[in-house]
């Protein structure tokens, strides 16, 4: 089936060609990293984890998004989702490599990475990160694979891939709570050390995750002859409006806790995002941006008739995500390190080798997906004869 | 470079012997007798059930007090002094008390302590969070309570760093070997992309000797066994009251400070 990927339009091969380029950049200031060190990104002793583990984390909530069009096909049986559930399968294989991507990429020593398996720790939560990650990279493999071998033999996929993509329903949420864990169970920051990380981790993820396939559905509609469908996009457009509502609200709960308790170790790392710290505030403006963003989206979306015009929505969806980033992506990891654990308030920005690192993390993550929706939607186009 | 090259052949040799003398030893072994290598403990080894610091903030005036004990630990660690302020390695450093008992002073605290340096180090926690947090096993306890790393396992994913509530670790964001003015050969240098921090001397407790803080710092800096109820730590922590960073996190730090 993978031939399908080699048989593309001029545009396929100008996207292709340009994602490599973008990779192979980026590459190169990989060796650089692995010759120098870590030493060429912002990070310090004091933020310790920077855009990599944040790109990694939101990711991951991508990933785990995902199941969110999986999830009412299999077990609500819910029919015009299975057109595209494939599509959401397609994507979580490509966030889930990103993630391990991003993780390789923050190693201080990437070659020694198998030491955790070659010295399991089950007390330490990335043991069980790396476990939950590869397990779902896996199911998804498996699943994606033969549903859409089976329908480009015009056959039903076998009993058993269903009870794979019931148990990797099972396991989206997982991925993203172990991540979660990651954070919120270390003692002294007080930003991550709150029991409703992981709820809004998959809050935000089962928004962002969705928001993304219903814009990848409306490209695809765009430049292929396939259509994902309208109804199709408008159930999703209703899980991403409860999805982002629940995730503001989680928010809010976290800010009530905080400032109403007014424990300065937990009030600290907020007023550092939002107002600035000692005079420090580089993320102020952002963490504003996010807001604005997610709370207009909500406004768009769960309106019905803005929601139901697709340039509302896609504008929606567009801003929902960029909002949902810089909330997981910039916010969450820098956030909690500043201030540090002596109350020194150390900033941290991303340099330029690391921010296109992380670039070429992200286009070798879409040149996968690139390469899976084509042969996914080629095969699409093969059974309806079009 | 040459160094290490020898060290390493000098291992697998070792392995390589160790593996062709397992299947002797396990035919002693199945015979009934127990053949095994034997370790001897160092007779001279200074040992603890539970060790611990405690830090006489009285004896010190100022930064000139603590610079030498910090040079002293820093000079036979191979600690290295990087001018980036982002790529800072420390293990002995000071900072002012409201920095090192965070949210424990007040207003009107009084002007010797406000102005005057605390030493900060690694607690060698009793419940300590880093060990919990690393995926490999790189940053360990020991019986006696030391956390220890080690530089050769760990992976520099640096989970312990965002575990560790006191700050007390270091990462090698760069190779720091060029940044080490006079090398001691008694003590290991460290390669880029892994995590250290202050190992409580355990290699001069191996051999007999104090702690090199504790020698440099003209008695202001003791350390001994917690549960020895005769110990000179224990006197100390007997006579005089005590603060320890942190308390309500419950991670048991080893390092007490009179104030
Ligand atoms: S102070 Fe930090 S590094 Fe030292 S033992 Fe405690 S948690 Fe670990
Ligand atoms: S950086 Fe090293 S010592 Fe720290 S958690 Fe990772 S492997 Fe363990």
């Amino acid at each position: 089936m993978l031939e399908l990927a080699i048989k593309g339009g001029k545009k396929y091969w100008i996207l292709i060609g340009g994602l490599l380029a973008v990779m192979g950049i980026a590459f190169v200031f990989w060796l650089w990293q692995l010759s120098f060190g870590l030493g060429i990104t912002g990070m310090s002793r004091d933020v310790s984890w920077g855009f990599y583990i944040a790109q990694f984390t939101f990711l991951v909530g991508v990933a785990a998004g995902g199941v969110m069009v999986v999830l009412p096909y299999y077990l609500h049986d819910y029919k015009a989702f299975g057109r595209i559930t494939i599509l959401g399968e397609f994507l979580a294989i490509a966030a889930v490599i990103m993630c391990l991507m991003f993780i390789i990429a923050d190693l201080g020593q990437p070659m020694r990475a198998l030491n955790v398996i070659f010295y399991p720790t089950p007390g330490s939560v990335l043991f069980w990160d790396m476990i939950v990650l590869n397990v779902y990279l896996l199911l998804n493999i498996i699943v994606g694979w033969n549903v859409i071998e089976a329908e480009r033999n015009n056959i039903k996929y076998p009993g058993w891939i269903k009870a794979l993509a019931i148990f990797s329903i099972i396991w989206a949420p997982l991925i993203h709570t172990v991540t979660a864990f990651l954070y919120c169970g270390l003692p002294g920051r007080g930003f991550w050390l709150t029991a409703i990380l992981a709820p809004r981790f998959l809050a935000s993820a089962f928004a962002a995750g969705p928001a993304l396939l219903i814009l990848l559905c409306l490209i695809i509609r765009r430049v292929t002859k396939f259509d994902p469908g309208r109804e199709q996009i408008q159930s999703l457009a209703k899980i991403v409006t409860y999805a982002i509502i629940i995730n503001v609200f989680f928010f809010l709960c976290e800010i009530f806790v905080v400032f109403y308790s007014r424990i300065p170790s937990h009030m600290d790392h907020i007023k550092y995002l939002f107002f600035g710290l000692h005079g420090h505030g580089a993320l102020v403006p952002w963490m504003w941006t996010a807001m604005a963003f997610m709370v207009t989206s909500i406004i768009l979306l769960v309106n019905p008739v803005t929601r139901k015009n697709e340039a509302v929505l896609a504008f929606a969806c567009v801003i929902l995500f960029i909002g949902t980033w810089i909330d997981k992506g910039m916010g969450m990891i820098s956030g909690g390190f500043v201030p540090n654990p002596l109350h020194h308030v150390v900033e941290y920005a991303p340099t330029i080798p690391e921010i296109i690192i992380t670039l070429g993390v992200w286009a070798t993550g879409f040149f996968i997906l690139t390469i899976l929706f084509k042969i996914a939607i080629t095969v699409k186009e093969e059974v309806s004869g079009v | 470079m040459e160094n290490s090259r020898r060290s390493f052949l000098k291992l697998a040799g070792i392995s390589a012997l160790g593996l062709g003398t397992k299947p002797v030893l396990n035919a002693f072994a199945s015979s009934g007798e127990k053949h095994g290598p034997e370790i001897f403990p160092n007779q001279e080894a200074l040992t603890a059930k539970r060790w611990a610091m405690v830090i006489d903030t009285r004896k010190f005036e100022s930064e000139e007090d603590l610079e030498p004990i910090i040079a002293a630990c820093h000079k036979i660690h191979n600690v290295p002094k990087l001018k980036e302020k982002r790529h800072k390695i420390d293990w002995l450093w000071t900072d002012d008390f409201k920095h090192v008992f965070t949210y424990q002073e007040h207003e009107f605290v009084n002007d010797r302590v406000k102005h005057l340096p605390f030493l900060v180090l690694c607690n060698h926690c009793e419940k300590p969070a880093c060990v919990r947090a690393c995926p490999t096993k790189a940053t360990f306890q020991r019986d006696d309570g030391i956390v220890l790393m080690d530089f050769h396992r760990c992976i520099g994913c640096r989970f312990c760093m965002a575990a560790c509530p006191y700050g007390s670790r270091s990462f090698n964001f760069r190779d720091p070997r060029p940044f080490i003015s006079e090398e001691d050969k008694n003590f290991p240098t460290r390669m880029k992309g892994v995590v250290e921090k202050c190992n409580f001397c355990a290699e001069r407790l191996a051999v007999g000797k104090m702690p090199a803080c504790v020698e440099a710092s003209n008695g202001a800096i003791v350390v001994g066994d917690l549960h020895d109820p005769e110990s000179e730590i224990r006197e100390l922590l007997k006579n005089n009251y005590t603060i320890r960073r942190k308390p309500s996190l419950g991670a048991g730090p080893a390092i007490y400070y009179i104030v």
